[in-house]
């Protein structure tokens, strides 16, 4: 007992020394890499900026114009909505394939509750909200309390919510003249307005407020930090006082809900209520998800990053179009960034470099 | 004297393997307990059962003469009980202020803290600050710095530091000092101290013995799932206690 006194009693004479730590990761590499930790979004903001510089360089005022850059806002919107849920499901490290689906049926039911039922507009609406939220919160409840894998989860329920799209709907499409004529309400978010030459819709100041709102609502809220420490370690997030359970079945409904608004944006982008429409959009959301630095293996990344994900694919596909490339340019490149996004992730999770 | 907190015939069954065999526990106000045990023991599960990480099977925790069943560690938190987990429980990819006040964070006073729900971020960076310093773990500008920049002993400074705050009826510690230095260790042993003489009970699993023989009033000594015995250690030497958690010796009756 007396040797170990007397090692400690060393030790103790050095009392200041104990607080520091060096950061040993010097030089510029170092930095960067540190500058990637801490803000995530900037990978994607440097590809977003650096594609949209090259274009405007290939393509002049074609592309480097206030038309054609809102106009990749306009394509981007349904997308940037969808995406946005999305990143909320994958910072949990969980993964939402029903977000096309869902987007899709709460449009067939905002329509068919006002022209099947004679619903006022209003009502219908917030019905297909209502609606895409709770299959959502059904989406997080078995994620959460039957604790099943929400790849198996949201596969299934995908399917399911399809098909019941199909055949609640009869696989009937709602015209885009009776929508005008008689519910125009359906159509708001394709509302388009100019400022100069750039031309913007309701849906895509709606998607641009969801962002920052989430991005606020992310970093500076309780809530926010839960959601990144359930997606980081559930079992920590437990222990240390986070209702794991609650948070994640919010998580789930509060993307349903997005994805019910991202369906109410897609009657205003094609006029019409088409249930065969967003098919595409649990890839497209997940594409510009891992583009924009969110770990899959969640707990990491920022919504931001999404955002400029889901406008890098946007600044791709215009771009190379207004050069004449064939499409499939497009998608070879987007695959390309996926994988080069999914190797930085890694880089960046190397904490001891 | 009435312990504080009292566990009577815990049983945890994890498949096939008993955790805990009909344990009883007793935690008297303003003391040290040291529990030790062999690894598999049932240390872990059993400060798991009576902070609500897991439920029990069977038996009975009393706080404070209530008997109390814990469904989470958050409902035990909100009894005064606070825990420093073998794991730690922290979360990685947040910071240090994040991860102090994970689950009881403090939000702005006024309307952004009412109705924008915002945190009140220098208020929690501030008391991390000062809690931190008073471990002499961290020096100022470290506390948004995500966890996982940490070295393991400097993790384990803010989990105990998380603790000591915040526990206001008993506080337990899982290994507080397995991964630290020998001078963190000390800051730790400083802290436990300090923690005792503000009159908080402290339960402390350790593997080391001169810690425990240094601090604790009691020594429970933890073998194949349950209480085999309850010692002084003024009254053993470590050698005994080695022999009794081993089973290289048999347990003293007076337990
Ligand atoms: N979550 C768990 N699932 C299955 N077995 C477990 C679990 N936690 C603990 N055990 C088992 O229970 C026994 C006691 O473990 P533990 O309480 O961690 O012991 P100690 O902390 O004394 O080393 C061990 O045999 C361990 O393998
Ligand atoms: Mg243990």
């Amino acid at each position: 007992m007396s040797q170990t006194d007397q090692y400690e009693a060393v030790a103790s004479g050095s009392k200041s020394e104990i607080a520091s730590f060096e950061d040993t990761r010097k030089g510029f590499v170092g930095r960067f890499h540190h500058a990637l930790h801490t803000t995530p979004a900037l990978v994607p903001l440097i590809v977003l900026v650096a594609a949209i510089i090259i274009f405007g360089l290939l393509l002049g005022s074609k592309f480097f114009s206030p038309f054609a850059l809102t106009l990749i806002l306009q394509q981007v919107q349904i997308v940037g909505i969808v995406a946005a849920a999305q990143s909320l499901v994958i910072l949990t490290a969980g993964i939402d394939l029903s977000v096309g689906a869902i987007a899709v049926i709460s449009s067939v039911v905002m329509g068919q509750f006002t022209f099947r039922y004679g619903l006022p507009v209003e009502i219908s609406i917030a019905c297909g909200l209502a609606f895409g939220t709770a299959i959502g919160a059904l989406n997080g409840w078995l994620v959460a309390a039957m604790k099943l894998p929400p790849f198996i989860v949201t596969l299934g329920m995908w399917q399911i919510v399809l098909a019941s799209n199909f055949l609640y709907s009869a696989n009937e499409t709602i015209r885009s003249q009776d929508i005008a004529a008689n519910a125009p309400l359906l159509q708001l978010l394709g509302a388009k307005f100019k400022i100069g030459g750039a031309v913007f819709t309701v849906g895509v100041i709606f998607m641009l407020c969801l962002v920052l709102i989430l991005a606020y609502v992310l970093r500076h809220t309780a809530w926010g930090r839960h959601v990144y420490a359930v997606g980081d370690d559930p079992e920590a997030a437990e222990l240390s006082g986070v209702n794991v359970k609650g948070t994640l079945i919010s998580v789930y409904a509060i993307a349903g809900l997005i994805c019910a608004f991202a369906g109410w944006a897609l009657i205003g982008r094609i006029g019409s209520v088409s249930p065969t429409s967003g098919q595409l959009l649990n890839i497209e959301s997940i594409t510009a998800v891992v583009i924009g630095g969110i770990s899959l293996f969640g707990g990491r990344g920022s919504i931001l990053g999404t955002f400029f994900g889901a406008l890098i694919v946007g600044v791709f596909t215009l771009g190379l179009r207004l050069l004449g490339a064939d499409a499939q340019w497009t998608f070879l490149l987007i695959g390309a960034l996926i994988i080069a996004a999914v190797a930085v992730d890694q880089w960046i999770r190397k904490v001891a470099a | 004297m009435e312990p504080i907190l009292k566990a009577r015939g815990l049983v945890k069954r994890y498949g096939k393997v008993t955790a805990l065999d009909h344990c009883d526990f007793d935690l008297m106000p303003g003391e040290i307990l040291a529990v030790i045990g062999d690894n598999g023991a049932g240390k872990s599960s059993l400060i798991k059962a009576v902070s609500g990480a897991v439920t029990p099977d069977e038996g009975t925790v009393t706080l404070e003469g209530q008997e109390v069943r814990f469904s989470s560690p958050i409902e035990a938190r909100e009894a005064g009980i606070e825990t420093v987990y073998q794991t730690l429980a922290m979360s990685p990819a947040l910071s240090i202020a994040d991860n102090m006040f994970m689950g009881r964070e403090l939000r702005r006073p006024g309307w952004r803290g009412r109705y924008l729900r915002q945190l009140d971020r220098p208020a929690m960076e501030k008391f991390a600050r000062d809690k931190l310093t008073e471990l002499g773990l961290m020096t100022i500008q470290n506390i948004n710095q995500a966890v996982e920049t940490l070295s393991g002993g400097q993790r384990q400074g803010v989990a105990v530091a998380r603790a000591a705050a915040f526990g206001s009826k008993v506080i337990i510690l899982d290994e507080p000092t397995a991964a630290l230095g020998v001078k963190e260790s000390r800051k730790v042993l400083e802290l436990i101290q300090d923690v005792k003489s503000r009159g908080i009970p402290i339960i402390l699993i350790s593997h080391n013995m001169p810690h425990v023989f240094e601090l604790a009033d009691r020594i429970h000594v933890h073998r194949l799932g349950k209480r085999l015995c309850v010692i002084d250690p003024k009254d053993y030497t470590m050698s005994d206690a080695v022999a009794f958690m081993t089973g290289a010796k048999e347990a003293p009756q007076a337990a």
